[in-house]
């Protein structure tokens, strides 16, 4: 009995130690193999069986003391062996040769590591791919998650979302992108698409989606505002970079205060102001205002990384200025004029001019955002604060259907149920 | 690397409003840095002629092989050590042609 709870006890330690080690050293596995076989393929294959390799082998003769090193050292290993398998079965003999040469060369040095995994972000937010395949392509390689992870979290079938990695790995060896950080002459043009996809990964770790995936997937956040961090350090006359790290680095500092003790979504209003990360909130803050004085015209990001340094401004919900933040959201309804944006400027709306005026609003976004569970949350709570439970109650309803996140879905059941309770009808 | 840069003709938006003498300095410039292989502009798509002899004997058709808005004007052939070098020239080719590029890898070259 008691060998049996100390075996349960040590793979509990195990699986910690190799999410920990998968979270750390997948991108930076999965970039040492690409630049070295120059195919993201054969890299990510071979850093999935090295893993695989590692929970076994790990098991029976413990973690070794360098886990990075050793899963390098078997992954390319794993790699160089399917690259003969294949290249005999091609006959291109003569590739085969000058790829062995070239690995029978020095290895990387260490500190080109930090340039590798950017080479491999600015590979997979290619321009020349589609937006959907750099996403995908960049939570698989850089942020190692699985296939299947990802078709959840944007809401596609798995085999949907394995046939958009796959082709997009296909392009990039057929079409020859280059495996490199472009030249500065370019960079301004190619950072608009990795900036976009750091957000999305970005708001994949913090509305994380999945009933059974922890709320908050801090390894994502921290993985997008790394990468953004980089980016920033490659382009520091770049606004939309500093603005996008401002942004993470105001909403990161709420993360803690964000989800209660038992797992539910606490909103900005009921946060416990006193648990949010100052230091985090100081860095946002000195961001956003060396782009206010830089007097340039900001673009999206600076603008929401604005909003949040309003939010984040008050020491308490009833001090937020929110005529300041709806004066930004009516800037950011200029620069995108998209039915989210005009969504998340009700909501400003709501706390200006009340909660009719916003409900008359978002109502007339119902078509395009009819499958966005923020809007049906957006609705219910507006319905709830003008006493019109049952319908509040559809909303709901509605709302949970359509979340993918567990917090949330735990505050919006608690909210619905409130409502039950109050005797609403 | 071999590219194809093709040249998108349109139906549409007939004019050829490049630039005199733009198509030839870009010529020239691919010369010059050793990545001209071949290219040419094509006449009109209804100058075409399809045959078949998939079944033995062939047979001709007048007209192109696909009745479209857009269609094939022109080419180049270039080598370029990777996508972002083709980009890069196609951006050039595009500016010189006054037309719609497309850029595609070959599969191998003979």
């Amino acid at each position: 009995m008691t060998d049996a709870e100390t075996d349960v006890g040590a793979a509990a330690g195990l699986d910690e130690v190799l999410a920990r080690v998968h979270r750390e050293e997948w991108a930076r596995v999965v970039a040492t193999l690409a630049r070295r076989f120059g195919d993201l393929d054969v890299a990510e294959d071979a850093t999935a069986e090295a893993f695989a390799v590692a929970v076994e082998r790990w098991r029976t003769h413990g973690v070794p003391p360098n886990p990075g090193a050793w899963l390098t050292t078997t992954a390319g290993n794993k790699a160089l062996d399917r690259v003969r398998r294949e290249s005999g079965r091609d006959a291109k003999q003569r590739q085969a040769h000058m790829l062995t040469d070239q690995l029978a060369g020095p290895p990387e040095p260490a500190g080109a590591v930090e340039d590798e995994r950017l080479r491999l972000l600015f590979t997979c937010a290619h321009p020349a791919l589609a937006v959907e395949a750099r996403v995908a392509l960049t939570l698989r390689m850089v942020g190692g998650l699985t296939v299947a992870e990802i078709a959840h979290a944007f809401l596609v079938q798995e085999t949907t979302m394995a046939q958009r990695v796959t082709r997009a790995k296909a392009k990039i060896k057929a079409a020859g992108i280059p495996w490199r950080v472009p030249a500065a002459a370019d960079l301004p043009a190619r950072i608009d698409g990795v900036l976009t996809v750091l957000y999305l990964v970005f708001n994949e770790g913090y509305l994380a989606s999945g009933a059974d995936t922890d709320p908050v997937r801090a390894e994502l956040t921290g993985e997008a505002i790394r990468l953004t961090r980089l980016v920033r350090e490659l382009l520091p006359e770049d606004g939309e970079a500093a603005g996008l790290l401002a942004l993470m680095l105001l909403t990161e500092a709420r993360r803690t205060a964000r989800v209660s003790a038992d797992g539910e979504l606490v909103t900005l209003d009921q946060q416990d102001r006193g648990a949010w990360d100052r230091t985090l909130v100081a860095e946002g803050h000195a961001l956003v205002r060396e782009r206010l004085a830089s007097g340039r015209p900001p673009g999206r990001y600076q603008v929401l990384a604005a909003i949040n340094a309003v939010h984040t401004d008050a020491a308490d919900a009833r001090d937020t200025d929110w005529s300041q933040v709806a004066a930004l959201y009516d800037q950011l309804v200029r620069l995108d004029p998209s039915p989210v944006v005009a969504l998340n400027r009700a909501i400003a709306v709501a706390e200006l001019d009340g909660p009719h005026v916003a409900l008359a609003q978002v109502d007339a976004l119902a078509t395009p955002l009819a499958g966005y569970h923020a809007f049906h949350a957006t609705r219910a709570d507006l319905l709830r604060r003008l006493g019109r439970s049952a319908e509040a109650r559809g909303a709901y309803d509605r709302a949970i259907e359509l979340s993918g996140n567990s917090a949330e879905m735990a505050y919006l059941t608690r909210r619905r149920d409130q409502l039950g309770s109050a005797g609403g009808r | 690397m071999h590219y194809l840069l093709t040249v998108i003709g349109d139906t549409d938006n007939s004019a050829d409003d490049s630039a005199p003498g733009a198509i030839d300095a870009f010529n020239d410039r691919l010369k010059d840095e050793g990545r001209w292989v071949f290219g040419g502009g094509l006449t009109d798509p209804q100058d075409a002629t399809v045959t078949d002899s998939r079944n033995g004997e062939p047979v001709f058709t007048d007209g192109p092989f696909v009745e479209s808005k857009e269609f094939l004007a022109g080419f180049w052939v270039v080598t370029a050590d990777d996508l972002d070098v083709a980009l890069a020239l196609s951006a050039d080719a595009s500016r010189a042609c006054h037309r719609k590029v497309e850029i595609r890898p070959f599969g191998g070259v003979a």
